[in-house]
């Protein structure tokens, strides 16, 4: 595997044509990195400048570099080189196989033999509420179980050095463990989100406006102390959901 | 002069993603486009945007890929006579038995990634005869299943480039004008097809309405796959 110190967004332009004004982002190994701004701002598509390691040949004409050079053509093409796992909010599973199915064939794929799909079952098990089971069909998964496979599948199979994760917030998935496992050792890791929960999490958030980078906010103390506080609420939350799920009554909430 | 011919099913991308593609192409090019559909499209005036020559045919009762073959000498003229140097032809793209590819075309299928893992190996020769394979839609389908896809793309034709491509935020769009650009085969008079068209000549195809067996003629085939020619 291609060993990844850090990756440059060279800026392109916004929606009107204007230069962007961060015109040069080094993001490092081991890098948590928000997105935010609002709808229509494009923060999917600096997700998907990242995806294609964007040679000036997208709408918003940006160029990103690894480790400070331009990709080789092999790098950006080739699916067995690909540095990249992506997780978004839209991506559903469409195949009509079984999840043992699918895992042992992505992982075929992938060039990678896995002995032991159950294990990638038991931690996609970790994050959702519902648990999977390995002779479920694809498409009979809940949105919660589908997120909560595709994180377990990018974390054992993909590997990939760089993860881009675009609103996954709303998925009924621990997002804060998900986060964590995502990011693993030494990764790069960029979200899209608004969500408190996972942008306080971020060291640094790039602000999105009309298309372009805005600028850099970089998180505060206190931030983090409430990003710790988020995420206990957050896993209260996952548990009432699942009460409710299985027709239980709430007696006291106390978080 | 350059022929593209861009093969796949309904819907599956092909004007979208050949709108971004002709927007990056025309900075070298002059390219005209043909859109061949069987009874009805709006897909010429959404290519007239673009203010290229655009010349539309409905194939109606002819098979539409058998149409689009048929014409291609038609379509040729259009495009010298609005002095092109590259013609592009979108198919209607309706049945998966014909691939409308010639050799001395360059043959782009666009393949829908929704279709499910298992399409690729269902679509036959326009896809296992093209030369370039667009994937689109893979915004809507985790990344897992689209290196699937990928990977069956490759067991049916092996040889070919494939593109992931996105009909709706133009992502592709750059590296197809680019393939195209690269490759430097030319129509020809003496141009034949990659794939043979169906073969079955039966009364079906010259308007017979009528369901029960002895009415038909030619060459028929049962469905335990037993295949003989009916008729005088
Ligand atoms: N989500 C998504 N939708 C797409 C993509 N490409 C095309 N579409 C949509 O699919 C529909 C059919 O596209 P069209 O180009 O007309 O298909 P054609 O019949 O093959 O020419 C349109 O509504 C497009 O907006 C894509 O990559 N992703
Ligand atoms: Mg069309």
């Amino acid at each position: 595997m291609h060993i990844i110190e850090n990756i440059t967004i060279i800026g392109g332009f916004d929606k009107k044509g204007n230069p962007e004004i961060i015109t040069e982002l080094i993001v490092n190994k081991g890098e948590i990195i928000g997105i935010v701004g609002p709808t229509g701002s494009g923060k999917s598509q600096l997700i998907s400048d990242i995806e294609q390691l964007a040679q000036f040949d997208t709408s918003s004409k940006r160029q990103i570099l690894i480790n400070g050079k331009t990709p080789s053509y092999e790098l950006r093409n080739n699916p067995r080189k690909k540095m990249v796992a992506q997780l978004s909010q839209n991506m559903n599973f469409v195949a009509d196989m079984t999840v043992t199915e699918f895992l042992t064939l992505h992982a075929k794929c992938r060039g990678k033999s896995i002995n032991d799909v159950g294990k990638i079952i038991t931690l996609a098990n970790e994050l959702t509420g519902e648990p999977i089971k390995q002779n479920d069909n694809l498409t009979i998964l809940s949105g919660g179980q589908s997120r909560a496979l595709m994180v377990a599948d990018v974390a054992i199979i993909s590997e990939s050095p760089i993860v881009l994760i675009d609103e996954i917030e709303n998925a009924g998935i621990k997002k804060y463990e998900a986060l964590e496992l995502l990011s693993g050792q030494g990764k790069i890791v960029l979200v899209v989100t608004h969500d408190p929960v996972l942008a306080l999490t971020s060291q640094k958030r790039i602000f999105m406006k009309n298309g372009a980078m805005q600028g850099i906010i970089f998180s505060t103390v206190e931030e983090r102390i409430a990003s710790e506080k988020l995420n206990i609420i957050d896993k209260n939350m996952l548990v009432l959901r699942e009460k409710v799920r299985a027709g239980e009554t709430i007696t006291n909430i106390n978080f | 002069m350059k022929l593209i011919i861009v093969a796949g099913t309904p819907g599956a991308g092909k004007t979208s993603i050949l709108l971004h593609t002709i927007k990056i192409l025309k900075q070298s090019y002059k390219p005209s486009v043909v859109k061949i559909d069987c009874l009805n499209t709006d897909d010429d005036k959404r290519f007239a945007k673009l203010d290229v020559p655009v010349l539309l045919g409905l194939a109606k009762d002819m098979c539409p890929d058998h149409f689009s073959i048929y014409n291609i000498q038609e379509m040729i003229e259009f495009a010298n006579k609005n002095k092109s140097d590259m013609l592009i032809m979108e198919t209607a793209g309706l049945c998966h038995r014909c691939a409308p590819y010639t050799n001395n075309s360059i043959g782009v299928c666009i393949i829908d990634a929704t279709s499910g893992p298992n399409n690729p190996t269902k679509v036959g020769p326009f896809l296992s005869s093209a030369d370039i394979v667009a994937i689109t839609k893979g915004d809507i389908i985790s990344q897992a299943e689209r290196e699937i896809f990928r990977e069956r793309i490759l067991e049916v034709n092996p040889n070919c480039k494939i593109i992931d491509m996105n009909g709706i935020s133009g992502q592709g769009a750059a590296e197809l004008a680019n393939m195209i650009s690269k490759i430097t085969i030319c129509e020809s008079k003496t141009d034949s097809l990659r794939h043979n068209a169906p073969f079955s000549v039966c009364t079906l195809c010259v308007g017979e309405k009528r369901v029960d067996k002895k009415h038909h003629r030619g060459l028929l085939r049962k469905m335990d796959g037993f295949q003989q020619y009916i008729g005088e």
